[in-house]
């Protein structure tokens, strides 16, 4: 049932700012789209051309203050992920972008000192189980998401949680 | 130690005795919910296989977004949302005629103080403005509610906010929220419930109540509560099927604030949203002058009666400069037609304006694109980049009196010398 989350995530790191807000990742336009495919086509364009072709080329996100802020649309979790992003990193999320990458399977990571540490096209190393983070030879611990939460990322998120549970 | 409001609604609406924040429960809406986005849960719901609801009565489903079908596509997704609602029984369906969700559910008696509402959008906090506790969700995590009739939810801590004097002539409730979002940034009160006070609220008309509870998520606000009062009866009164289910939830002299935030309303001047980001504001002075190719007015932050009403009165007897273009969307059918009853709507009209059907029109992208280069002011929440068209076009951010102004000169205008 479902693909179970994955206990390390490495990668090289595409690095945003403060405030990212959900129109930026996916604007309103695509909402008419829900697959990954097709929205990740579309994810960031607002930023440039190229954007989502380049973003591809990166395995996990960091960024600062309040990722995903402004409207409550699932699809940014969803475009992220269909970007072949595995993770985010950032100071701090807004409340629906976290929920709704947790029901998304999105695996996010809260941890301003990594956001401090990192530049651009740096290898970060993300331990799950441990709730660590590893980069450039020094180790980040993070607040690991609730025990009752998690249940649902590490079923892949909640489609395949209510799949499990509900009949 | 007493409890605030946030942590009375979901003590009820999970059982527990009483909550302190940071606790995680498992909560039962009362009002769940979807507006276009319903396709979406409908798709999701069968995805996972389910066919049954957990209570049907708790539905609420509004078309708001993009009303009526612009394309195929969007027609065929409406065309899903309907066939759900027929095929569910659900009472309270509206269709592309009635206008945005949040303000439609209110004025048919929908909500109610005490209220736990979660929808597919993230200005349901606006729902804190009769005392409900609302916040927005994804569309997974409304199908989620449809199913199972719960989610989980984490207790927040609380923001105080004490609102004391009056408003000057030319500043509302717009000025004052641009003001707090310039001043607390975009999560400054992230995860956190914000509660109103102060000599100036039973003053506050239902209206401008909406307007604060709406554009307090754009400072991350979880939920927001403007504690009901005899303003907000007087609204519920001839709206709530059964009046005796009214039932205020108040917090506790003695609850335990995170922080206390006092604004003195006579000191405020008109703000002005900047591009790209809300928390990016300026005194009205700093902007003066900025050309504008569009004027927008609408949204559920201001397209309301009132908000119609304060354009009108400054537009009245005058002319829309021939470089702007107005465009005024009222936000539901209720408000269209009391504008049309009362002249509002014919005021408008003949300074050259632009009227729309009711909906979330421009704000949502629905109509009123930009092309690159163009600069669009605007009575709605959000200014961020593309929001409204072109990567390369720019939206600031007024309240309905600026903005009736700004149309007037063509250029953003301090609304003040209308008064």
């Amino acid at each position: 049932m479902g693909a179970t989350m994955q206990s390390t995530i490495s990668g090289r790191v595409y690095k945003f700012g403060d405030n990212v807000n959900s129109d930026i990742i996916i604007a309103g336009r695509y909402l008419i789209y829900i697959e990954p495919d097709e929205l990740a086509k579309h994810a960031f364009e607002m930023l440039g051309e190229g954007f989502p072709a380049k973003l591809r080329e990166y395995d996990i996100l960091v960024a600062g203050r309040n990722f995903g802020c402004g409207s409550a649309r699932e699809q940014a979790s969803t475009a992220i992920k269909g970007l072949g992003i595995k993770a985010v990193v950032a100071s701090s999320f807004a409340r629906t972008f976290y929920r709704n990458a947790i029901n998304d399977g999105l695996t996010i990571v809260e941890s301003p000192e990594v956001y401090a540490a990192v530049q651009e096209g740096e290898q970060v190393s993300i331990d799950l189980a441990n709730g660590k983070i590893a980069h450039a030879g020094r180790e980040y611990a993070f607040p690991q998401i609730p025990p009752s939460v998690r249940k649902i990322l590490e079923l892949g998120g909640l489609a395949n949680y209510l799949k499990a549970n509900i009949n | 130690m007493g409890q605030t409001i946030a942590e009375k609604i979901l003590a009820t609406k999970s059982g527990a005795t009483r909550l302190s924040p940071g606790e995680i429960v498992d909560a039962y809406p009362d009002v769940v919910m979807s507006h276009t986005a319903t396709w979406r849960s409908v798709a999701a719901m069968k995805r996972i296989g389910a066919t049954r609801l957990y209570d049907p009565n708790r539905l609420a489903i509004v078309l708001d977004h993009i009303s009526p079908a612009k394309t195929e596509k969007y027609a065929k997704d409406q065309q899903t949302s309907r066939n759900f609602a027929r095929e569910y029984g659900i009472e309270k369906f509206y269709d592309v005629d009635a206008g945005i969700a949040h303000l439609v559910l209110m004025e048919h008696g929908h909500i109610k103080p005490g209220d736990l509402v979660v929808g597919t959008d993230s200005h349901c906090t606006i729902y804190g403005a009769l005392g409900a506790l609302g916040t927005g969700i994804g569309y997974t995590e409304v199908t989620s509610v449809w199913v199972t009739g719960k989610l989980w939810m984490k207790v927040p801590t609380t923001i105080k906010f004490v609102l004391n004097g009056k408003f000057n002539p030319g500043v509302s409730a717009k000025d004052l929220m641009l003001y707090l979002i310039g001043k607390l940034g975009a999560d400054g009160c992230g995860y956190k419930s914000a509660e109103f006070y102060g000599d100036a609220m039973p003053a506050m008309s239902v209206s401008e109540r909406m307007t604060i509870a709406n554009l307090a998520m754009e400072m991350g606000s979880k939920c927001v509560f403007v504690p009901p009062d005899v303003r907000t009866a007087e609204y519920l009164e001839g709206r709530l099927k059964d009046f005796s289910q009214y039932k205020p939830v108040y917090a506790d002299p003695d609850a335990s604030y995170e922080q206390e935030i006092t604004v003195a309303l006579s000191d405020l001047e008109p703000m002005v949203a900047c591009p790209h980001q809300v928390e990016n504001t300026k005194p009205i002075g700093e902007v003066v002058g900025t050309r504008i190719d569009q004027a927008f007015l609408g949204s559920c932050a201001n397209g309301k009666y009132e908000d119609l009403v304060i354009a009108a009165k400054i537009l009245a007897g005058r002319r829309v400069d021939p470089r702007v273009r107005l465009l005024v969307t009222p936000g539901s059918k209720e408000i269209l037609l009391e504008a049309m009853k009362s002249g509002v709507l014919q005021t408008l009209i003949e300074s050259g304006a632009l009227v729309t059907n009711p909906g979330c029109s421009a704000c949502a992208g629905d109509g009123g694109m930009m092309a690159d280069g163009e600069v669009s002011l605007s009575t709605a929440n959000r200014n961020f980049v593309g929001r409204m068209g072109s990567a390369k076009s720019s939206i600031y951010l007024s309240s309905p009196a600026t903005l009736a102004a700004s149309a007037i000169k063509g250029t953003i205008a301090d609304p003040r010398e209308f008064y």
